[in-house]
């Protein structure tokens, strides 16, 4: 097909950029302002270069941070995805008690994260909680306040509470777009259920889990408000995140050179993690396809 | 291998069934022998994919057992059953290589692995895979899937049964007739008891030794191709079998002799007066054209399908199909048709007549 060339059509594409300049790119500019300047007030700038990053590339203190910030998400991913997996399995195929579960999998989902963070800080309390006041009265001794296990055990079950649905539901979409005729051949074929797992479901689920993965990881790094109500990341700093260490350093100490140098290598972080995950889940799909 | 033996068998989809049209098959006892080869006929929606299923335990019937042999499998799942399966549209499994495809029910019996190398290569051979063994089955043309599946379903040598659903739908027409021939090798090499479901009269006549015609769930007919031809037992069967199918005439059954609103028309056989709606049927290929003899019938059109020509006619509003073999001249003279007695047969509602001599 003949295409005119018209170069002033880029100009429909100006609003876009208008709005994403003012949302997006401008304010990310004045980070940048400060991860390569230092300042004391008053506007008055001073270059620093790559001072900041450097400081922050050798702080203990975010290698500590980012160290808790991979195991966490590492322990939610090997947890949330196989237990997500497992409930789509289970999850009744049609009828009234199907869509009874899928209501009650998508409430978790609706609640306003600052309130998950209250609700298990109250649920977790050994006074008044539910949860606390029960495990005490089993004899276990459970203080999230405290103990830097138990508020980390806190945390998890509180985010494979609030995620693992999202896991389900999207798995639980691929199996249902699962035509019954494989799963008689399986069935003539005399296939295990394992092998019905393998060769069948798993397949047909890829392409929406790998979708789950991805979420599940970027929201799961990026994770502030939950675990900022429920423990403030404490105690001590057992249970203080990438999200949360760069508050505490940029609105409490005002350290804003360093959390802005910080926030962008941490940006870069999660965008290449992103893209490489992405970039090989995809040519593996295609190799399989050859 | 096994003789399957429906008995008093009948399924409805429906859970509480009331009459006779809740059913999708109707109540049925058949033995269906060890190493026959059988075609299901029917229309679409006739019930043949259901009959299927039950015996292969993908359904289970409402009422009624069927028996492998002596054994009762009516309730035993379908991986107990140990048998194969060729569905209407391929299925694959994806991620696996058309080798691994195939060797996939032996490696779930636990086979010997140097018995499953050598069985895949012998079907990939069968099937005119052997190229594509390698390569992974998802990226294959819809054909080559459902090469695959019949591949499947003959890989394993122990089975009591192979069961086709209208296996070669999406294969094309030149390969149909390949693997055609294929499955009738097969079947006379191994003898495993075959049921091949299909609603093509051709892929039923040239596979089968014994067909079995479905009509509204029921079991309308069970014979040889011939036996079928020449003696439907329900109008249905003369009408679904044969190219163009029977002529059907409203008659009144009087003795040796059938009166047609055309005239009088007479029979091979002596009849005792039918109840209900009688007809009767006879082949294209039993009726001649002529000058004089017979009805009176206008011709409304000839066709030339190669080996022969098929005349269209009315006879007293009834459209009749002659069958004209090659080199017989056709002319304007033609005014009559003549049904050769021999070959008339009578049908009471539908149901073939015994007529005595």
């Amino acid at each position: 097909m003949d295409k005119t060339q018209n170069n002033r059509a880029w100009f429909l594409v100006l609003p876009v950029l208008v709005l994403v300049a003012f949302s997006a790119v401008i304010p990310l500019m004045t980070v940048v302002n400060y991860a390569f300047n230092d300042t004391f007030g008053q506007n008055q700038f001073f270059w620093n270069g790559l001072g900041w990053f450097e400081d922050m590339l050798q702080s203990e203190r975010m290698h500590g941070a980012f160290g808790r910030q991979v195991l966490f998400s590492a322990i939610i991913l090997a947890i949330e995805v196989p237990l997500g997996i497992y409930i789509a399995l289970n999850m009744p195929k049609s009828g009234f008690w199907s869509s009874f579960c899928l209501v009650l999998m998508a409430l978790p989902l609706l609640i306003p994260f600052n309130v998950v963070g209250t609700i298990w800080q109250i649920f977790g309390r050994v006074d008044i909680g539910l949860l606390g006041h029960s495990l005490a009265a089993l004899g276990i001794d459970y203080n999230y306040t405290n103990d830097p296990l138990d508020a980390w055990l806190t945390i998890i079950a509180m985010d494979v509470w609030h995620w693992t649905s999202l896991v389900a539901l999207l798995c639980y979409a691929g199996l249902q777009s699962i035509p019954q005729a494989y799963y008689q051949a399986a069935r003539i074929d005399q296939a295990s259920r394992w092998s019905i797992f393998r060769y069948i479901e798993l397949p047909k689920m890829a392409g929406v889990l790998l979708i789950a993965v991805l979420l599940r990881f970027m929201d799961s790094f990026m994770i502030y408000t939950e675990p900022f109500v429920l423990t403030g990341g404490g105690p001590g700093n057992s249970t203080t995140f990438l999200s949360i260490d760069l508050v505490k350093m940029a609105v409490g100490q005002f350290d804003l050179g360093p959390a802005a140098a910080f926030s962008l290598m941490y940006f870069l972080v999660i965008l290449l993690v992103s893209w490489v995950f992405y970039t090989v889940m995809t040519t593996l799909d295609k190799q399989e396809g050859k | 291998m096994a003789r399957i033996t429906l008995s008093n068998l009948a399924h409805s989809y429906v859970p509480q069934p009331k009459s006779e049209a809740d059913y999708a098959l109707k109540q049925m006892d058949h033995v269906w022998d060890d190493g026959g080869a059988y075609a299901l006929l029917g229309a679409s929606g006739c019930g043949k994919t259901t009959l299927l299923n039950i015996i292969s335990g993908l359904v289970h019937p409402s009422q009624g057992r069927v028996l492998f042999g002596d054994a009762d499998v009516t309730h035993a799942p379908t991986a107990a059953r140990n048998i194969a399966q060729v569905f209407q549209f391929p299925v694959v499994y994806d991620t696996m290589t058309v080798r691994e495809n195939l060797a996939f029910p032996l490696r779930n019996r636990g086979m010997d692995p140097a018995y499953i190398a050598a069985r895949v290569s012998q079907i990939a051979a069968m099937i005119g895979m052997e190229a594509t063994l390698d390569r992974k089955a998802r990226g294959l043309t819809a054909d080559a899937k459902q090469k695959i599946s019949l591949g499947r379903g003959m890989v394993r040598q122990d089975v009591n049964a192979i069961l086709f659903d209208e296996p070669l739908t999406v294969i094309d027409p030149h390969m149909k007739w390949e693997l055609r021939t294929q499955l009738k090798l097969l079947h006379r090499e191994f003898g495993h008891t075959m049921i091949y479901v299909t609603h093509d009269q051709t892929e039923a006549l040239t596979f089968a030794d014994k067909v079995v015609v479905l009509h509204e769930g029921r079991v309308v007919q069970m014979g040889t191709p011939q036996y079928l031809f020449d003696t439907p037992e329900h109008t249905f069967v003369g009408y679904f079998i044969g190219s163009p199918g029977m002529n059907l005439l409203d008659a009144d059954i009087q003795g040796t002799v059938a009166q047609t609103a055309a005239g009088p028309v007479p029979l091979g056989a002596a009849y005792a007066p039918p109840q209900g709606r009688t007809q009767i049927g006879i082949r294209p290929e039993y009726v001649t054209m002529s000058a004089s003899e017979g009805l009176p019938a206008r011709v409304l059109r000839i066709e030339d399908v190669g080996r022969h020509r098929i005349i269209r006619a009315d006879v007293a509003g009834t459209h009749i199909s002659v069958i004209v073999p090659e080199g017989q001249p056709v002319g304007a003279q033609l005014t009559h048709v003549r049904f050769d007695p021999a070959h008339i047969n009578v049908y009471a509602n539908d149901w073939r007549v015994k007529g005595t001599r």
